[in-house]
Formats: structure tokens, sequence, C-alpha cells
């Protein structure tokens, strides 16, 4: 039954087999590169779509990559874009390397930015700057992990499911943070919802001078480290990914499948929260009715795109950052529509998609290899 | 009758499986209006032959014949259309349907249903058969003896005179099985032609006209049944002789270690399961659990190992209350280990590899971590260490657990149950599936955990198996014990009367 091969055979190994193993381990890096075969292949097909509306796919592209990475003012927009994307990104990860799907990570990025601004608001005065920026950021994180248990807890306790429950609840915060907006927190006088400007002592430093570029983009890489380190090493990480491969194994293993349920949702929530708060402190200075842009499901797109990696995560926020950033130059210098990004965000997604379906089968290469060198 | 071409002929079919054969070179002949029987153990490759005559797989190699022609079956309806239907162990019905909608269900052709005809069909067939069936009544409303004639009638009823029965009788009770056989005798008398699969050597001995042997995807021999005795049979199918090798000396039993006081439990539709059950295991002994399976013994191990409620009534392991604690904390602190039932699901993570899965009911412990860090490279060495003890077959630890073969995936669970010694080993349906090298694996591990005074609860539904293992017996029928006695008391009479829940003078 079991062939009872080992894999560190001492036996010597002729040049040829050594040669054969080589080609093996070629083929597996370019599986492994299969999200980078995937963006290429978006690209490509991008170029047809920008001839098709009339336009130059070089010119396009590398005036978009000009745009996004090649000047000091675009490298600061584009890092202040990635910020909530990376963190939208995580919110998705995490649950579900449990399992778990949260499509509503734009609930969870108002409700944090609602905290935050709350508490920036109404911190007093007589604290230090530094503790009051720290307890926004914490308020927020909460704000958002609350939000998010709520998906979390109905999952596990009464098996609803949570991305019915975690969609629809972004609306509802959405519209919470409108009433609020409408209600209470209103500047007195302005022309229509935003909220008075958060004291100037909560407003986070930014890192590159005369640009956007807030401290808020460090913390999110720190915070992509941490969630690595937190799957890579330890047992909270260990335990989510036993509860997301197999709930029965899990339980058996002793695992609380229920509490890590709600714990890895809420993690995630705390990571959209995140994303909200450093909108708010680190680049608007007020909340705004309707202010994200759809971070929260473009961090789906983040999460697919870094095959749920955490430290992937901030290679394909900066990739879509990139790619919203460069639009405006690519249409100021060629004419290209902004919408043409739109539309390769989703031929990226469609791509990265379809890259599932190819899984990398030593056996299947190792056959073909041989085939191959005993023709030659 | 002699020249008559074969119902059904298989030549030189080959299966793989990656690099394992299922199917190697199987050959096959089965006379037309016969009953002819594939005996084989678990995992001999039975059923992978059958499911390459109904079309479910592709055979790698050899050729099929119906009636002496070539065929080539794709799925199952060109098996249909070949006059071949299966019967799946686990019948394919809809239970809130009626008997006449399942018949019905599928046929070709159908774009207004006119049941009336249908429901006089299937009474007539149903006569013919010796048996009463109601049309209108609902599946879910029948015994489990009768949906299995429902199946077959379903197959009849598309005109199949092939009929594939895969293991009928694991459903049935003995009672059920006296009746069935003597439906399979007036279908062949019909001049149906049928292939039984099954592991039992009594089915093969009382029912079929030929019998094929098949081990590890071999035909060991093609018998005439008439011409064989049980013993050669099993001589054939396990491929030496069958006397239990593994050295079973009497057990040095000590005082009792689990008690099982009144325990109830429901099972996962929060139907009752387990009825104000009670037994004990006491130190060294191995007490077998026997009984038709759905009677409760899988909710008795899940009790007992931590992963189901008890609904009432009390379980102590040396005295100690075990209610509150968790699966893992069973396993460290009171000393359950626990080998479930379904080893894929249940028992091993299989995306995981195999070091963390050698220690999946401990990692979260000192020494593999501390304080919520893992420490990879100590559960690497330990997993490394086990496997050359437990003789798991992997090119490393680092191998993900899923593609490891049923044996080595069995010698991971055993290693990490049995390592840290534990006082109650529950282990349930432990050879299910297994060849007969990991079989003898697991019984002799067994075995010698219960001579350094381990209490054993074993649960099996595999009746020769609990026999030769176990030191006591207890029958459980509908959630309860109905019965308690030393194995070498037991005989196969005793036990089935106990199984239906009858009294035993």
């Amino acid at each position: 039954m079991n062939t009872g091969e080992t894999g560190s055979s001492v036996s010597p190994i002729d040049a040829e087999a050594r040669l054969q193993l080589r080609l093996l381990g070629l083929v597996k890096i370019v599986y492994l590169l299969k999200t980078v075969w995937a963006v290429i292949a978006a690209l490509l097909i991008g170029a047809i779509f920008i001839l098709l509306a009339g336009g130059n796919p070089l010119e396009g592209y590398s005036a978009l990559f000009r745009g996004a990475f090649a000047d000091y003012w675009g490298i600061g927009d584009t890092l202040v874009r990635m910020s909530p994307l990376l963190l939208a990104g995580l919110a998705v990860i995490i649950p579900l390397r449990a399992g778990l799907f949260n499509i509503g990570a734009e609930g969870q990025i108002y409700i944090g930015a609602l905290f935050a601004t709350i508490a920036a608001l109404y911190l007093p005065d007589f604290l230090p700057g530094f503790l009051r920026i720290v307890l926004c950021i914490a308020v927020g994180a909460l704000g958002g992990a609350l939000w998010a248990a709520i998906p979390g807890l109905l999952k596990a306790y009464r098996g609803t499911n949570e991305i019915i429950t975690s969609l629809l609840l972004s609306y509802v915060a959405i519209n919470m943070i409108g009433a609020v907006l409408h209600t209470w927190l209103i500047e007195p006088g302005a022309p229509y919802p935003y909220s008075r400007e958060v004291p100037e002592e909560v407003i986070l430093p930014t890192f590159m001078p005369r640009t956007q570029a807030h401290v808020g983009i460090m913390i999110a890489w720190v915070t992509a480290l941490l969630v690595a380190i937190m799957f890579w090493r330890t047992t909270l990480g260990q335990s989510i990914q036993i509860v997301g491969h197999n709930k029965h194994a899990a339980a058996y293993a002793g695992l609380n499948v229920k509490r890590l349920t709600v714990l890895s949702f809420a993690l995630g929530g705390a990571m959209g929260g995140l994303a909200g708060v450093f909108e708010v402190l680190g680049l608007k200075y007020r909340l705004f009715d309707h202010f994200s842009p759809g971070y929260g499901m473009q961090g789906i797109i983040v999460a697919f795109l870094a095959a749920l990696n955490p430290i992937g995560a901030i290679l394909a926020a900066i990739f879509l950052a990139g790619l919203q950033v460069g639009a405006g130059s690519m249409q100021r210098a060629t004419g290209i529509d902004t919408t043409m990004v739109a539309a390769l965000q989703g031929l990226v997604v469609l791509c990265v998609a379809m890259g599932l379906a190819f899984k990398f089968h030593p056996d299947r290469w190792r056959r073909r290899i041989a085939a191959w060198r005993r023709d030659r | 009758m002699t020249n008559a071409p074969d119902r059904l002929a298989l030549e030189g079919i080959v299966k793989r499986f990656g690099a394992f054969r299922a199917n190697d070179d199987v050959n096959l002949k089965i006379a037309d209006q016969s009953i002819h029987a594939i005996l084989g153990e678990n995992g001999a490759g039975k059923s992978t032959l059958m499911n390459v005559i109904y079309g479910l797989y592709t055979p790698d190699a050899g050729r099929i014949l119906s009636r002496g022609k070539e065929v080539t079956i794709g799925d199952p309806r060109e098996a249909m259309a070949l006059g071949i239907g299966m019967v799946h162990q686990h019948f394919k019905q809809v239970n809130t349907m009626s008997v006449v909608e399942n018949v019905v269900l599928g046929l070709p052709g159908r774009q207004i249903l006119d049941l009336d005809e249908d429901r006089r069909r299937i009474e007539t067939m149903a006569a013919e058969l010796g048996s009463e069936i109601d049309p209108d009544q609902l599946m879910s409303t029948l015994p489990i003896g009768t949906q299995q004639r429902v199946e077959i009638l379903k197959m009849l009823y598309r005109e199949a005179d092939l009929l594939i029965l895969d293991e009928p009788t694991s459903v049935l009770t003995p009672n059920e099985i006296e009746s069935f056989f003597k439906l399979l005798s007036r279908l062949r008398e019909s001049g149906r032609t049928i292939l039984l699969i099954t592991h039992k050597l009594d089915e093969v001995m009382d029912l079929s006209d030929r019998v094929t042997v098949m081990r590890q995807g071999r035909v060991e021999a093609e018998l005439e049944t008439s011409a064989t005795t049980p013993k050669e049979l099993a001589r054939v199918m396990v491929g030496r002789d069958v006397v239990f090798d593994v050295p079973h000396t009497p057990p040095k039993v000590g005082a009792p270690v689990l008690e099982l006081d009144r325990i109830s439990a429901v099972d996962d539709r929060g139907v009752s399961a387990l009825d104000e059950l009670s037994l004990s295991v006491r130190e060294g002994e191995i007490l077998g659990i026997v009984g038709i399976d759905g009677n409760g013994q899988r909710e008795l191990a899940e009790t007992v190992a931590g992963l189901r409620n008890l609904t009432s009534g009390k379980i102590t392991v040396s005295g100690r209350d075990a209610e509150g604690y968790d699966p893992a904390e069973r396993k460290h602190k009171l000393g359950v280990g626990y080998v479930p039932e379904d080893r894929q699901k249940v028992g091993l993570d299989l995306d995981s590899d195999v070091s963390l899965n050698m220690v999946l009911r401990g990692f979260r412990e000192r020494p593999f971590a501390i304080r919520g860090w893992m420490d990879y490279a100590r559960i690497r060495s330990h997993a490394e260490d086990l496997a050359k003890r437990y003789d798991v077959r992997m090119q490393g630890v680092s191998q993900i657990a899923r593609d490891l073969s049923g044996g080595n995936q069995q010698k991971i669970i055993l290693a990490r149950e049995i390592e840290d010694n534990p006082r109650v080993l529950v282990v349930s349906q432990p050879t299910k599936g297994l060849d007969v090298g990991a079989i003898e694996f697991v019984q002799r591990t067994l075995l010698s955990q219960r001579d350094r005074g381990d209490a054993i609860l074993y649960i099996s539904s595999e009746l020769e198996e609990l026999l030769l293992v176990a030191d006591r017996l207890a029958v459980i029928f509908k959630g309860r014990i109905v019965g308690e006695l030393p194995a070498s008391e037991a005989t196969s009479e005793k036990l089935g009367l106990l199984m239906t829940g009858k009294e035993v003078a």
C-alpha cells in the first residue's frame, strides 16, 4: 500500500536523477508564483481592452506605474491607499483561516472610525496626546471587533450563515454612522454630514514630509507582521487554522470551536476597525458620511491575491493601491478612463481565481519530466 | 448453459490511484443467472471493482464484456442501459418521498407523471419477490430491510438483470438477513444475476454459486462454492492460515477504572441514543462492545471521550467525575485516550502535517508550546521519534496527513493516544479499512497496552475481531447494555439474540 520511500535517501543519485529533481523544483517554483502569472495575464487582457478603447496599453501602463510608484508624491499617495486595503485584507484573512467568510469588513471600518472619532472628540484634554492617540486606536479596534463579534456569535451559537450576517451588518453600520452624523456628531453649520475636526493632538504624524503618509501605514505593516507571527508561531494561530481545516478534529483536539469562531471574527473586525481609525486620525481628521470607497470589499481581493498570507497581503495591497492611485495619472497622460482600473481589478480577481484550479502534483510532473528526458 | 456467454466478464482490469493499484489485473467471469460472490477484506479492492463495473471509475487497462460483447461503461446510465444495477451500502433515496416516487424518480422520458400504473407494477413486482410493499408509504417510515427492497425494486424497474449488491447485510438484523437470502434466491430463479460483495464468509457459503476472492487489489482465487470450505476461503482471503497469532494471554484484571453510571445522551438529531447505560471497565482488561451499528456505539464512545454531553448519569475515571473536562483535558488530566471511529474526519487534521497530528490533542501544552508559543522543533523531533517506534511509513514528518495510507494514518492516532500512557483507552472500529498487516499491528498494540494495565473499551462491528481480542463482551442494544459475558463463553448464537434485544435464557 505504501511505497515506504524516504525523501532523505543517502544512496548516491546519478547526475540524471539530480537534474530531474532540479527540474521538478523549477516547476514547483513556477507553480508557487502562480499569482504573479495571474496578475500578468490580467494586465495582458487589460491591454486588449485598452486597445479596443483606442488607447496605447504601453503608454497607459507606464503612466499608471509612474503615477503610482515613480515619484515621491505618488509613492505617498499609494501608501496612504495601501493602509486601509491592507487592514481590510487582514480583516478577511484571519477569519478565513478559520474557515469563515467575513464579507463585512466595510461595516467594521465604519464602526472603528465612529468609535475613534468619538474617543478623539471626547477624551479629556489633560491626557497627553500620545496616550490619547493610543486610546483612540484601541477604542476603534475594539469597536470593529465588537461589530464583527455579532456575526461570529450568531455563527457559533445559532449556526447562522456568517456571509450573510456580516454583509448585511455592513449596511446597518454605514447607515448607523449616517444617522449619528446627521443628528449628534454633525459639525454645527456643516453643509453636509461630517463631524467636527478631531483635536490636533490626536492627529497621526506623517513620516514623509509634505505627503499625507501617516504613521498608521507603518502600524498597518507591523500589524500584518504580527498576524503573520500569530499564524506562524503561536498556539492561537495554530488553533484557528485547525478549526479552519476540520471542526470535528478541532473539537477532538480539545479546542473550543465556538470560542475560536467568535475570536477569529472579532480579530478580523479589529483589523477593519483599525482601517477606519487611520482614515479619520491620519487622513481626513473628521468622520465623513460614506467615507470609505468600498475598502472592505477590496479587502477580499487583497486576501485572495495574497493567498491568505499576511505578508503577501502587504504586497497585494500595495499593488491594488498603486493601480488606484496610478489611474488618475494614466487618464491625464493618455486619456484612458480611470474606470479601466476597475476593470483591471476585476480581471485580476478573475485570473487569480482561475489560478486556483492549477495545483502542483509532484508525481504527475515527475512522470512528465522523466518521459521528456527519455524522449531526448 | 455451458455455451451461453457469461453475463459479465472482466479481463485484466487495472485501476490505479496515484502509485497505489486498487485493482491489479483483475479477471472475473460471472455466469448468467447465478449468484456470484466477491469476497475480500476491507480495502481488498472490491468496491473499486464494482465502481468500475458501474461506470463510476474508468479502468486504466482491461476489457469489460457484457454477454460476450466488449463494452465501455462511462457512467451509471450506460451501466443501466446494459442492465447493470447497483444497490449501494448506503441507500440513495429520498426519505421524504413515497416508495413509488422513489422508484420512478429519475426515469427518463417522463414529463407527465401518472403514478397509478407504476403503483400497480410495483405491487406486482414486490409480490413476485415475495414481499409486500405499500407504494404510497413514505420512505422514512419503512424499516431498513424494506428500504433495501425498494432499492432493489428500483433497479428491477429499470430492467436491470445484473444486480450488484454492496455489503447488503451490513445494515440488517439477523431476521432480516434470513428473508433477504430468500429474496436473492427468488431473484436468481426469475432469471437475474447477482453480484454479491461481502467480507462475510458464511454469506458466501450459504448463498453463492461461485466466489471470487480478492486480496490487495488482485484476484487470489475463483472457486465453485460447493467445492470449497470456509477455512480455505479465509486462508485465501487473508493470505495465510487464519490463526490468531497475537498471543492472547489471560488478563490480569485489577480494580474498575472506567465506570459509567446510568448515562443517557442524545444523537446529533436529538433522539435518545444512550438510555441509562451502565458499565465498568477494569484495569488490564479489554471490554468489547458488541451490537448492530447504530445502537448507540458512537455516542457511547463520544460521551466517554468528552465529545458529547450527557443528559443524565455520571462517568468516572479512577473515581474522578469526568464532567466538565473537555476532550483534551480528559486525555491529559484523566488519562482517557480515544481512537475515534472516523479517523479522517475526527481523529486527524488531514490538512496538517504528520508532526502536528502527532500532538494534535496536546500542542498547546508543555513541552510543545510554552506560554502560547509553539516549539515546532520539539514537535518535529517528537513526531520523528514516534513515527520510528510505531513504524509510520511516510516521506517525512512534514508530509501532509492526507497523503498517507489509512493504516499509517491509524498508526499516527494510536501512537498519539497511547504515548502518554492512558488509564483508559476507548477505541472505535480501529481496524476498519485496514490491511491485514495493519490490523495485526493495531491488535497487538492494544493487547500490549492491556497488559500494561490500561482499561480498554473496544467498540467494533466485527464480531470475530471482538471474540479474538476482548476479554469480556457487553452487548449494546438501543442504547442499553442488554448482556455481559466473558469472551470465552460467547457464541455467535448467543450474541446474535442479544444483539436484537432478545433475552437469553
